[in-house]
Order: C-alpha cells, then structure tokens, then sequence
C-alpha cells in the first residue's frame, strides 16, 4: 500500500492551519532538516526527556500534596507512624506514598527523573566541553546550559525539602546554616527565607511555589531557548568522510530523526518507570517526621548536591572575627567557592579560550577530545575536582566499609582536592598525546589484517593494510589549535598590547595551549588513499619524510 | 538507538571494513549470513532502502513488540482497578503491578519503534548546506539604518526632558518588587542570640516528655536528648534550644568545662552543631566525643566540648544547670552566647563573656 496523497484527516487541519499562520514555508524548510548521528549526541536527550517526564509527573503530585507546616496527627495507611504528630506535608507525602493508587510509583519516577535530568545535563555538559562544541556561534548556548545546570540544583534543592521529612530537614538546616553564614545580609536573608526563626511556619510552601512554578518556569524557558537555537545553528557533526564545516551530513527529521527521539523519549520513560517500580528511592516513611532535634548518622542529600557537602566536610574550622563581625570562612568558602569556580569557570570558558588562541571562527566539526589535550586536560582536572568533593560528601560511608578512620578520609581528602587534580592533568595530557601518536601510526602505517606473513629470510610478519576510508576521515578531521602571533622570539617586535604583563600572560598561555598539536600533525601525504575532498579547513602542517621513517622503524617494520 | 545506522556509506572493498583489531571478514560473506542486497528501489541520492526480506521480518518483530506493549498498556489499567492500596503490603503489591505494566509497556513500545527505524527506514546518509550565522553586510547597514531612523523619529534623542524624567520614572518603579518582599519575615533583632531556656526551667527528655530527677541519671557515661520544658513540640524553640545531657565521674572533667554550670557532674551542652546547624547526635562513651553526623565536627564533651576535629570553628555552648527542690534538673540560666551556627553580627561573644564576669 502507497499514498498517492495525503489523507484527508491531515489534508484538511493541514491546509486549515496553512491558510491562517502560512506553516507550510516553515515545514517546506524544516521537514527534512538533517541531524548528525552519533552516540554522544543522544546524551543531552536524555536531560530534556527527563525534565518532560518531571514536569508530567510533578503535576500528579501536586493533586495530592498539600504544601503546609501546620501540625497533624497521622492516620493513614503507614501503621508505624499512626498517631505521629507530623506537618501536613508530611502527612501528605505518605498519603501520595500508600493511599494514592501510582502514587508511590510516580513519586519514585519523580524523584529518579530529578536525578537523571540533573546526570543527563552533566554528562551532555562534558560531551561539548570535551568535543569542543561551544565554540562560536554556540557560546550563548553554551551559556544557557550552564544556567540550566544551576537552576537544575535549585530546582532539585527545593524539591527534595518539601516532603519534610528528618532527612530533607537536615537538607534544610545545612540550607539555613549557609544562608545564615552571609556576612552582612545573611541573617536578613534567612529571616525573609523561613518567614522568621528557623524553621518557622512557611518554608515548605514559599518552596513550593518556587519548584513548582517559578523555577520550572524559567526552565523551560530556557530549555526552549536552548532548542530553538540548537535548530537555527544545526548541530555539531564529529569529524568524517564528506562532513566538513559547510555541511551537515545526516538522517532527515522526517521520518527517521524523529522516530527515533519519540522512542529514545520511550526508553527513558520506560527505564525510569523500571527505577520507579523495582528501586527504591526516598523511602520517607522509614525517616520519620523531620524535627530540629534530631537526625540520622549517615544522612546523605541527592548526588548533585554531594560535592557541597564534601567541600564542608573538607574544609578546616577557619572563622574571623573583627570589630564586633563574624566571617565563618569554614562555611562560606566551601559553600560558594567551588560552586562559583565550577559555573563561572564554564560559563567562560568559551571566552577564555577564544582569548587565548585568538580564534575567531566559526566550528561545526567538532574535536576529538585527544586533538586539543590542554582543553581535555583542564576538563579531567576540573572532573577530579569535583569527584573527590563528591566522594567526600560521603566519607563517613567510606570510612565505614573500607575500616578506614574518619579523620584520616578528610585529611586524605584535603590533600587530594589540590593534588588530585594537577595528577589528572598531567595523565590526561600524555594519554591525549598518546592517541594522537597512535592516530598518527594509523594514517602512516596502516593497520593490522590478521594475515601473518612469511618472509624469505624467515621473518614473519604481520601485513598491514590501509585503513578504512571513514576511519582516515575521522582521524584526518585534527585540526591545529590557532595560537595568537605572540612576537618577541629574540628579534622581532612584540605587536601592540601584547608588551604589558597581560599580554604576556597571553602570549605564553597561546604557545602553550596550542603546543604539540603540530609537532604530531597527520600528513595526508604519507596515505595513499586520501580522497582528495578539502574538507577539513586549514590543513595541519605536514610532518617531514624523516620523522615518518623514524616512526616505521620504532614499530618495528 | 545509540548504533549508527546512518553511518556514511563505505565502499565494501576496504578491507577490514570498520575496527581495527577485528578480523577481516572471510570473502563475501558476512557473519551474519548473506550480506544485504541493493536491490531496494533508490529514490533519493544518500537514502538506501533495507531490502524487503529485513523489512519484513522488522514488520513482524515490530508489530509483535507493539501488540506487546498493548497488552501491558491493557493490564495496567486492569492492576489500577484490581489492587487497591490502603495496607503497606496491598501499597507495594499495586506498586509492583502497575509499575510493572507500565515499565513493559513503554520499553516494547519504544524497541518496536527502533526495529522499525532500523529495519523498514531507509538508511540515511543526506547532506545540506550550513551557512553563516551570520548576516550579510548590506543586512546589516540596513538594520542600522532602520534603527538610527526610527531612534530619531521617536524623538528620544532630541528631547532631553522627555528621555530623563522617563529614566527618573522607571527607576522607583524598579525597586518596588523589592520592597513588597520585605514582610516575608520579621528583622532579626537579637532573637539570634536567646533560647527559650531561663532560670528555673525544667529539662525534659526528648521523645518521653519526662523531667529528669538529678540523683536517677546517675550511671556515669549515661546520655540524654533534653528539651524544654513547655515547648516539647515546638520546632522553633527545639532548633535553637535542644541540649545533649551527659553523666561524667567527676575526675574526667576537664578544666574547659565550667564546673559550678554542671551538677554532680551533669554537663548540659547545645545539640546544635556550631557549624551549620545538625543536632550533633553521636556520642562515643569512651573517648567522650560528640560527633556531629553531617560534618563531622568532633567536639571534646569532657573538655567544655572545644572542637577537636572539622569543621566547626567554635565549642557547644555549655547551658547552667542545677535542680529544683523536688530534686529536677532546672536551667539556672538561659545560654550566655547564641546558640548554632555563625552569623555576621555574632561577633566574638564567647570574649564578651568572658569580659563580663
């Protein structure tokens, strides 16, 4: 069966909506838009599926929940806590939990979808940092994900406080402890937070409006921002035969492009709904009503929120007093320090980079990460960084089944979250270099059939063979990194505005962050088989006859 | 979904055909069996149809995974109907069931819908065109133009009162927002530096709502959660003025401590860790250390309870105590520096204290 036409039922709305808002100018362009594929680039897929599903499932809690601190006495289902003076949100909470029919399956849904929406924007997060693909024209997109990312915690920070509960209690008491560690305003703040003293009477509901509608709001705001420009920028492509920075090479959003994101939608509602059903998550009822009293050893706060917790753990009981004023540095720096280094640190990176290498162009071909080793290196420091503050936040589990004394993990940690990080780069820096040699090795010597080969003289030998053609694109898709002319080696005249200590600064970190990209260029002239397309922009300059020979004989052949 | 079915087109000559390290395929043949014949009608360049023996068979896996995920999608309304909550374990069984038909459903649906697009789509391999972001210098010099022209008919450059008492205007207009959110809570005053703990006031235990009668805590190493008395379910007063009560002998009390704020050897000190705010709940018997659970703040409860390890910058403040005439532990006094974590206008008030005797 064929169609010789459209049907009717679409035929008619078709034309109906055409004729008032002209969409088939739209649809004419857009209808066969086409989308690189690769792997990776599914993973910011996931966050936006993920927000889909906790906005769905986030209303149906809200036809339940009751988002108030007045005291109740429970009699529902939950026997242990029959007659358990508790908040109504409590009360509501386990009411969703065991007297709503899907309620405890769509709370849980809900709570893993939180955790998977904030996974699935880091991850998608690393994959641009890593290939590069903020680069210009993406730097306000860049931007945008990174106010994601941030509003993500506080969206996740006010949700996990609003069942008030013992354990999102102590997420609100460290919440008010920071907050109150504010030199000048924080009192202020905290007074206006909690409508008084801690805990007060209407934290839980000025919360509640915040995650349910304010903070939401702005959210898919900016994830509809972030889509749209994704469409008029076209997405990244990695490097490969045929694709280069003019084109886009790909599947059509009709039909393949967009079956395949309705059922990647599917699968990620299906696993969480597998997560939901079979992997408990905030079992509430075990924890009991929150009060200021009390709290459970072990109390740890969703994963996002680990590396903060980990920062306070770390950090020494630093605290300055002057003039009748408190500044308690062992709250305030491990609470905003590493957060503002890790979001501002993104945010400007874009622009930090284009500073230091000068590069002003448009990229659409993204890098491998092994073909920018200074990027890729300040990316795993900044990864180490942040994992070991997250490991720590959860010390006292480590301590606790690997027999190791509490003391020792902190101090252990204090040294690691210097240290860790510089080991990491200098890691990453050689293994990136390390790829590139072997990229190199492939281009030039081809690589191995499994035919072993007999010569006369009795050596055997292993036959090479050339590559495959999609696999030279992809590792001949390297690109040099630009460097800005940074004048004085001996002689000449330092340009203009490169002669102050900035400019110097400068100067050094483009000699730097450009360095051996060159010195292990792919020369296309050692493979026989280059396909002759000049795809890939500035060609990297080419390695010598000599250096190619140098290389053969270290393999070996 | 993650494979890439829409890889570029590669010609079969190369050999080995994709990854380095897998052995080259034996002539023609695929592992798989026959190796898929062209013979699918090519109607767009970059759009290579399956042939029609993989579309069929994708149409049967495809449409059995559908009727799958119908049948799921039919016994969860069934389980919404069947299994009714209202016990923990009737809440767990619906859980399971409906949870169950759901994750089925969806997942069949979902894997129905990649065997279609892999098996009966057409692989694609299109290209287009990117342009500039950009616009065109001439669009630009426009845009300009436009703009320049219009900023001149309004008239806002040219009428200076206009253009600064609009500004003048705007501005109160901007703060506004900010002024309504000033009754979202009262001004701190001093209410940070009391507790609701005063003379003569009864320490009750936590939970059973019991005084404490000073000659019945006598087991040494003994500890105590302690509210006050009056506002035992009062979360307010709790969060500044709950205490740990520990029995000591009264040789192990150090000089830190301030011994005539005890009573046969029963010290009083804040549960509310000097860092950020956790009740410092764990208590270690033999080394006499109160552990808060969040940071790890260690305090030395022999000692004045003075920070030994973490984070927390300065000691549980240490409440009064002594006993009423029927023999109860009674606050002689509220604390005589704030209680919790620091704030700005603190300040040193442990030296003030200290000044003030």
């Amino acid at each position: 069966m064929s169609l010789d036409g459209p049907p009717k039922a679409i035929a008619g709305p078709a034309s109906f909506i055409d004729d008032r808002i002209g969409a088939g100018n739209f649809l004419k362009r857009n209808l066969r838009k086409v989308f690189p594929d690769h792997w990776s680039f599914l993973l910011g897929e996931i966050a936006l599926y993920s927000f889909i599903i906790l906005l769905l499932t986030g209303t149906f809690l809200t036809f339940w929940f009751k988002p108030s601190m007045a005291e109740v006495t429970y009699n529902g289902s939950y026997g242990p806590l029959v007659g358990v003076h508790m908040s109504q949100a409590y009360e509501s909470s386990l009411h969703i939990s065991f007297d709503v029919r899907g309620g405890l399956l769509i709370r849980q849904i809900h709570h893993w979808a939180a955790l998977l929406f904030v996974a699935g924007m880091m991850v998608h997060m690393l994959r641009v940092f890593f290939t590069g693909a903020y680069r210009k024209p993406r730097e306000l997109n860049w931007i945008i994900g990174v106010l994601l990312l941030t509003l993500a915690l506080a969206e996740g920070l006010t949700g996990y406080s609003l069942p008030d509960d013992l354990l999102s209690g102590a997420g609100l008491r460290i919440t008010e402890g920071v907050a109150i560690s504010l030199p000048l305003v924080g009192t202020y703040i905290t007074y206006f937070l909690f409508g008084g003293e801690y805990p007060g009477e209407d934290v839980i509901s000025r919360f509640y409006s915040l995650h349910i509608l304010l903070i939401p709001g702005i959210l898919l705001a900016l994830i509809s921002a972030h889509m749209i420009l994704m469409w008029v920028q076209k997405h990244t492509q990695m490097p490969g035969k045929g694709r280069t920075e003019t084109n886009v090479v790909g599947a059509p959003f009709y039909p393949a492009f967009m079956a395949k994101a309705g059922a990647y939608f599917l699968f990620t509602f299906g696993v969480l709904a597998l997560l939901g059903t079979f992997a408990q998550i905030n079992p509430i009822w075990l924890f009991g009503p929150y009060t200021p009293a009390d709290i459970s050893a072990g109390s740890q706060p969703d994963f996002y929120m680990g590396f903060l917790e980990g920062s306070l753990r770390l950090m020494p009981a630093w605290e300055i007093n002057f003039l009748g004023y408190t500044l308690p540095l062992s709250v305030l720096i491990p609470a905003l320090l590493p957060m503002g280094i890790i979001m501002t640190g993104l945010a400007l990176y874009p622009f930090a980079e284009q500073w230091i290498t000068g590069d002003r162009s448009e990229h659409h071909v993204a890098d491998r990460p092994r073909n920018n080793p200074h990027r890729t290196s300040i990316g795993l420091a900044a990864i180490t960084f942040y994992g070991v503050l997250w490991l720590l936040g959860a010390n006292d589990w480590i301590s606790a089944k690997f027999h190791i004394s509490l003391y020792t993990t902190t101090e252990v940690g204090r040294v690691l979250v210097f240290v860790g990080p510089a080991i990491a780069y200098f890691i990453t820096y050689r293994m990136c270099i390390g790829l590139q040699r072997k990229d190199l090795e492939l281009v030039v010597h081809g690589v191995e059939s499994g035919v072993i080969k007999r010569l006369p003289h009795g050596e055997y030998i292993e036959v090479h063979v050339p590559p495959a053609d999609d696999l030279v694109a992809l590792v001949q898709g390297k690109k040099s990194i630009p460097a800005i002319e940074a004048g004085p080696d001996g002689d000449g005249v330092p340009p203009k505005g490169m002669r102050n200590p900035l400019g110097r600064l400068r100067a050094k970190l483009s000699e730097t962050y450009s360095a051996d990209t060159d010195a292990i260029a792919l020369d296309t002239a050692h493979n026989g088989h280059h396909d002759g397309h000049d795809g890939h922009g500035a060609t990297p300059a080419a390695v010598g006859t000599g250096h190619g020979d140098e290389d053969t004989k270290a393999l070996g052949h | 979904m993650t494979e890439n079915r829409n890889d570029i087109d590669q010609p079969d000559d190369r050999v080995p055909r994709r990854v380095i390290g897998t052995p080259p395929p034996r002539g023609e043949e695929s592992v798989l069996g026959a190796p898929p014949k062209d013979d699918g009608p090519i109607v767009f360049e970059g759009v290579k149809f399956p042939d029609p023996a993989t579309a069929r068979r994708g149409e049967r896996v495809a449409a059995l995974l559908f009727v799958v995920a119908f049948l799921a999608g039919v016994a969860f309304v069934v389980s919404y109907v069947v299994f009714q909550v209202g016990t923990i374990d009737r809440t767990q069984v619906s859980n399971f069931a409906l949870g169950g038909t759901l994750t089925i459903a969806l997942l069949s649906l979902a894997a129905g819908i990649v065997v279609w697009v892999r098996q009966i789509m057409p692989k694609y391999s299109l290209v287009q065109e990117r342009h500039p972001m950009a616009s065109a210098p001439q669009v630009r010099e426009e845009v300009e133009k436009t703009f320049l022209q219009g900023a001149e008919e309004s008239g806002f450059v040219r009428h200076k009162l206009l253009r600064r008492t609009l500004l003048l205007a705007s501005a109160p207009l901007g703060l506004l927002p900010l002024v309504l959110l000033k009754d979202l809570g009262p001004l701190p005053g001093t209410s940070l530096r009391h507790t609701v703990w005063n003379k003569g006031r009864r320490l009750i235990v936590e939970g059973t709502h019991e005084p404490i009668r000073a000659a019945d805590f006598n087991s040494p190493g003994g500890i105590l959660s302690v509210v006050p008395e009056g506002y035992e379910e009062d979360l307010n007063a709790l969060a500044k003025a709950t205490l740990i009560l520990i029995k000591f002998r009264p040789e192990e009390i150090k000089s830190g401590t301030k011994l005539n704020w005890t009573y046969d050897s029963i010290v009083a000190y804040s549960k509310i860790c000097t860092h950020v705010g956790c009740p410092a709940a764990l208590y270690e018997q033999t080394t006499h250390h109160i552990l808060c659970p969040c940071h790890q703040s260690t305090f030395d409860a022999a000692d004045g309870a003075k920070v030994i390890f973490g984070p927390a910058a300065r000691p549980l403040p240490q409440l009064p105590i002594g006993v009423d005439g029927e023999g109860y532990l009674i606050a002689q006094s509220d604390f005589n520096v704030p209680v919790g974590p620091s704030f700005w206008e603190r300040g040193d008030a442990e030296a003030e204290a200290r000044g003030q005797k």
